[in-house]
């Protein structure tokens, strides 16, 4: 596969505070891949330093090939950005920017279909300031794809939107990501990250401490697997034995959970299950996330 | 680099021209304040009878006073734009455009300058209306040293608004800056007559070279003989300037 981005011994600091420690990193063509971890981990000012707008103390960044910094212009007509957090010009009109925008790049797209796709076309006459917080991250997302870039950068791409434009946002990633544009975003919401991400990297005090598709970082790290059902049948323990400990809970039917681990543990537990003729009433699995390997990772939740 | 600089100003310009003219406040307060503020002085100091220099000492010249007030607006719509910009990050989104930094604050310029001559040509017209026989200035001239003036007082905004931490100060600041500029400019007392630490200072404001310019095409003299002023103009423009591109902050 063929690197994009290609980062290696990144260091940024602040003063004598240290934004990015050690960062060293390779993100692919076609894929999405994210930068995870908490607030103040050095997200942002990685991502900045790869696009250019921040200049690294240490490190050798390549993107497309480019140097952010040397070759600037260049890369700005190929790359296109999101911002956290970011604004515009309280009444400029939607069709304003993005003509604004238009008028800035050699190559550019229909602006009329782009803001079809992104549900911005009742919207081509609203000012800035009266618009949604979904309605502005779609806004920006469109003034990043304007020009046809082949890498887009996201930061914090849904942070305060409600679940719903959440939703619709992750739909319209993908859908980047699908027509061919490399996605290279940061969150520290890890069920964003599991359901968009290709590869995520994991960034703690700036430094890099796993990489990986999710999958495989559950897998690793947290192959624990938990059958919890449950049923008004005698002696279900006894019968399970094989399975190992099985937790029993009264209820007004009885709830068993039963741990393991690996990918197979469910499929075992299904198996015995049925072999000893178990009648079930409720059945469901608990399967460790991203938000899991985060935590056994770095010994803390990502909100802490 | 002609191209670099060019690649959306115009654009940018007129669109930034629009948006002024969306935001009531500013434009009123940029465009009627400083006319009324000229007629209500005008009347109060009965300015029917014609001012000459001799009596720009006290009362002093409305229409220069107005003028100065013009670009004082004028940097200090700036000052707020500039940092309500940089504190929504709206400079740092346009800056990760192909739009050079230089189009982005020229085109903020370039709108102000647009504002300056359409307040001045408000004001002027109010003054040959109301006060027939005093507004005998040579118009275009007049114009043009509002033009250099404001053009160098925006330069000393620019650097105003590098500094200043957050936009809900930027009115404040620029106000605390800009108004003790008038007093120092020798509209209201001759500079001769001031201390002499606060001539010094008085002869690096702007506004002081500003008014000393006005006052002279006010009086029919021609630009040869404030070609100090002038000059002055012109320096202090360019040495505000290049300090404000040296402390600038885009975020």
């Amino acid at each position: 596969m063929k690197a994009v981005i290609a980062v290696s011994n990144l260091g940024k600091r602040y003063g004598r505070t240290v934004a990015v420690d050690d960062v060293s990193l390779e993100v692919f063509e076609g894929e999405i891949f994210g930068l995870i971890g908490p607030n103040g981990a050095g997200k942002t000012t990685t991502m900045e330093c790869v696009q250019g707008s921040r200049v690294p103390d240490k490190g050798t960044i390549s993107v497309l090939g480019l140097d952010p910094q040397r070759d600037a212009n260049e890369l700005r007509q190929r790359i296109g950005v999101q911002h956290q957090e970011a604004h515009l010009q309280k009444r400029i009109k939607v069709w304003e920017a993005v003509d604004l925008w238009s008028s800035l790049y050699t190559r550019v797209v229909d602006a009329d279909a782009l803001l079809a796709r992104l549900g911005l076309e009742a919207k081509r006459n609203a000012w800035f300031m009266t618009l949604s917080g979904g309605q502005k991250q779609r806004l920006f997302i469109a003034l990043a794809l304007i020009h046809e870039p082949e890498v887009v950068f996201l930061d914090e791409l849904t942070t305060g939107l409600d679940p719903q434009a959440r939703r619709a946002i992750w739909g319209l990633v993908t859908g980047i990501r699908d027509r061919g544009t490399t996605v290279f975003l940061t969150t520290h919401l890890m069920e964003e990250a599991e359901r968009l991400c290709d590869r995520v990297a994991i960034i703690e005090h700036g430094r890099i401490i796993e990489l990986g598709t999710p999958d495989d970082l559950v897998r690793k790290y947290c192959p624990e697997r938990t059958v919890v059902f449950t049923s008004v049948d005698a002696n279900v323990g006894e019968r399970l034995h094989q399975l190992g400990a099985v937790e029993r809970a009264e209820g007004s039917e009885a709830t068993y959970t039963i741990r393991g681990e690996g990918d197979d543990f469910v499929t075992e537990v299904i198996n015995v299950i049925a072999r000893e003729g178990i009648r079930v009433r409720g059945f469901r699995t608990e399967i460790p996330a991203l938000e899991d390997v985060f935590l056994k990772l770095t010994g803390h939740g990502i909100r802490d | 680099m002609r191209i670099q600089f060019l690649r959306g100003f115009w654009k940018l310009t007129w669109l930034e021209t629009k948006i002024f003219t969306r935001e009531p406040m500013g434009f009123v307060g940029t465009l009627v304040m400083p006319v009324i503020l000229f007629i209500v002085l005008g009347r109060a100091l009965g300015a029917n009878e014609p001012v000459t220099t001799a009596q720009v000492d006290l009362p002093f010249n409305a229409a220069i006073l107005a003028a100065v007030l013009i670009a004082i607006s004028a940097v200090q719509s700036l000052v707020a734009i500039i940092s309500i910009y940089r504190e929504g990050g709206i400079l740092k989104r346009l800056r990760a455009t192909p739009l050079s930094p230089v189009t982005i604050l020229g085109a903020h310029v370039v709108v102000k300058l647009i504002f300056t001559v359409i307040s001045l040509a408000l004001l002027l017209l109010a003054g040959r209306r109301l006060f027939p026989g005093v507004m005998q200035v040579n118009v275009f001239s007049f114009t043009m040293a509002v033009l250099l003036g404001t053009l160098s007082i925006l330069s000393l905004g620019f650097l105003i608004a590098s500094v200043v931490p957050t936009a809900r100060f930027a009115g404040l600041i620029s106000a605390a800056a800009l108004y003790p500029m008038i007093a120092l400019s020798g509209l209201f007392f001759p500079i001769d007559r001031l201390p002499s630490a606060f001539q010094w200072i008085s002869f690096v404001l702007p506004t002081t070279h500003a008014v000393a310019l006005l006052q002279g095409v006010w009086a029919g003299t021609g630009w040869e003989a404030h070609w100090v002023n002038v000059a002055a103009l012109l320096v202090l423009f360019a040495a505000y300037t290049a300090l404000s591109s040296k402390v600038f902050r885009w975020e």
